[in-house]
């Protein structure tokens, strides 16, 4: 299976838009198939196509991969974003899980009762800011380089850029008291293959609205 | 920061133990700090020692880390058990994430009301049976192999008997259907480093009870 990665998920943002930003971010172009339905979904399952019956699914290099952070790690490796030894890999899979855990937050949000959501909201923003912002922060201010590790732009760049985009979301300013992440946002936003990401007609997929998550509960029966 | 590793977390399984496994599989002795009050979790906290606030804390290698998969990546890394190349990364990758997804649901049992645990425990089965251990039991099959991932020992494997004898505490007849893992099991049990973390006396920790669940609440009350 040679050829363009090619990317099995619904036409959201959900768990494949990391691995979206990822690919860009490295150059890569990618082609999508998109479950629209819950046969859709039934048919790759009955295929075999599924390792554990779930998706993303990401054909590449003649394998059908699945688990959104095997798949990231496999992409970040191959394409040189996963820092130079061993340490620098730990402190990008450490800076990765962090920017994960906050996204995570973000991503259940659209699926949530309107008496939670709001609750939720206040909790995204409290994390981000006192939890998570100031730790990439301080890295940036402690070694003043412009990547987060090694000097050298990898994985734990890309993944923090998208975070701090989609907080951005949901609350405009929330990087006001962080002067090194909006320096770094912009920084990061100009990178080539990341400003066409961010351009219109790019794979980026738009924020989940209710139409979606109305799919999205169709299609797996949730 | 020289010598044996050293865990920080409560004195029970929890997030801590697949590193447990991992540490003791590979034959790496380790020192442990167990956190019982609210107060010392709040001084390591504020002494700057949790990147992002949370435990599994690992010191290692000069490294104070965090985040359960990132720790795990680099003791597999270090100890030669993430495969000899790029893709059998992947694989490990695709398998102990499948494996991590089975384990969050025995995670979070203790925690879950007790008219839902019958419920839970039907879950866990239904999963552990028809999504995940068929898996396994198919890899295992095709290659013929002794190990998941090209025929050596690996993280993979480790992940693997971990959650077989994980679900067994809760489902004891649980690889009826599965001939394949109960060689696997065997075996593995048989390796000198896990033979011996499974005698009694060695740093594994108990199922979780009451008191565990109410030191949890206790340490990480808000």
């Amino acid at each position: 299976m040679a050829g363009k990665p090619k990317l099995h998920y619904t036409k959201g943002r959900g768990k494949m838009e990391s691995i979206r930003w990822l690919l860009a971010a490295a150059g890569v172009e990618f082609e999508e198939e998109f479950i629209e339905t819950k046969e859709d979904l039934e048919k790759l399952r009955n295929d075999g196509f599924l390792l554990f019956q779930q998706v993303p699914m990401v054909e590449i290099d003649g394998m059908r991969m699945v688990q959104t952070r095997a798949i990231q790690s496999y992409i970040a490796a191959k394409y040189n974003l996963y820092g130079k030894d061993l340490k620098e890999r730990a402190w990008i899979d450490m800076y990765v899980e962090g920017t994960t855990d906050l996204m995570g937050m973000i991503k259940h949000l659209p699926f949530e009762p309107p008496d939670t959501k709001e609750k939720n909201l206040a909790l995204i923003i409290e994390r981000a800011t006192t939890r998570y912002f100031p730790v990439y922060e301080k890295a940036l201010k402690d070694h003043g380089q412009d990547y987060l590790v090694g000097n050298k732009f990898s994985w734990a760049d890309i993944h923090l850029l998208e975070a701090i985009l989609t907080t951005e979301e949901c609350k405009p300013d929330v990087l006001s008291a962080f002067p090194l992440l909006q320096a770094f946002k912009e920084r990061i936003s100009n990178i080539p293959t990341i400003k066409k990401f961010l351009q219109p007609g790019s794979q980026r997929k738009p924020p989940t609205d209710e139409k979606s998550v109305a799919a999205v509960r169709k299609i797996f029966s949730i | 920061m020289s010598g044996k590793p050293r865990l920080t977390y409560l004195n029970g399984r929890g997030r801590m133990e697949p590193i447990r496994w991992l540490l003791a599989a590979a034959g790496v002795e380790f020192e442990e700090v167990y956190l019982e009050t609210k107060e010392q979790y709040d001084k390591l906290i504020k002494d700057g020692f949790l990147l992002f606030q949370q435990v599994p804390l690992v010191e290692i290698d000069g490294m104070k880390m965090v985040q359960t998969r990132a720790i795990l990546s680099y003791i597999a890394g270090k100890y030669n058990l993430y495969g000899k190349d790029l893709k059998e990364r992947a694989l490990i990758d695709m398998y102990v994430e499948g494996i991590a997804d089975l384990m969050q649901m025995i995670l979070m049992f203790p925690f879950s009301p007790p008219d839902a645990k019958e419920k839970n425990i039907d879950s866990i089965k239904e999963r552990a049976t028809n999504r995940y251990f068929p898996v396994f039991e198919k890899v295992l099959k095709q290659h013929g192999q002794d190990f998941l991932v090209g025929n050596k020992f690996s993280w993979a494997d480790v992940q693997l008997m971990e959650a077989i004898l994980a679900v067994e505490e809760k489902v004891p007849a649980v690889l009826a259907g599965f001939p394949q893992l109960q060689v696997f099991k065997t075996k593995m049990s048989n390796m000198p480093t896990i033979k011996k973390f499974l005698q009694p006396g060695s740093p594994r920790k108990p199922p979780p009870d009451a008191h565990y669940v109410e030191t949890v609440l206790k340490v990480f009350k808000k």
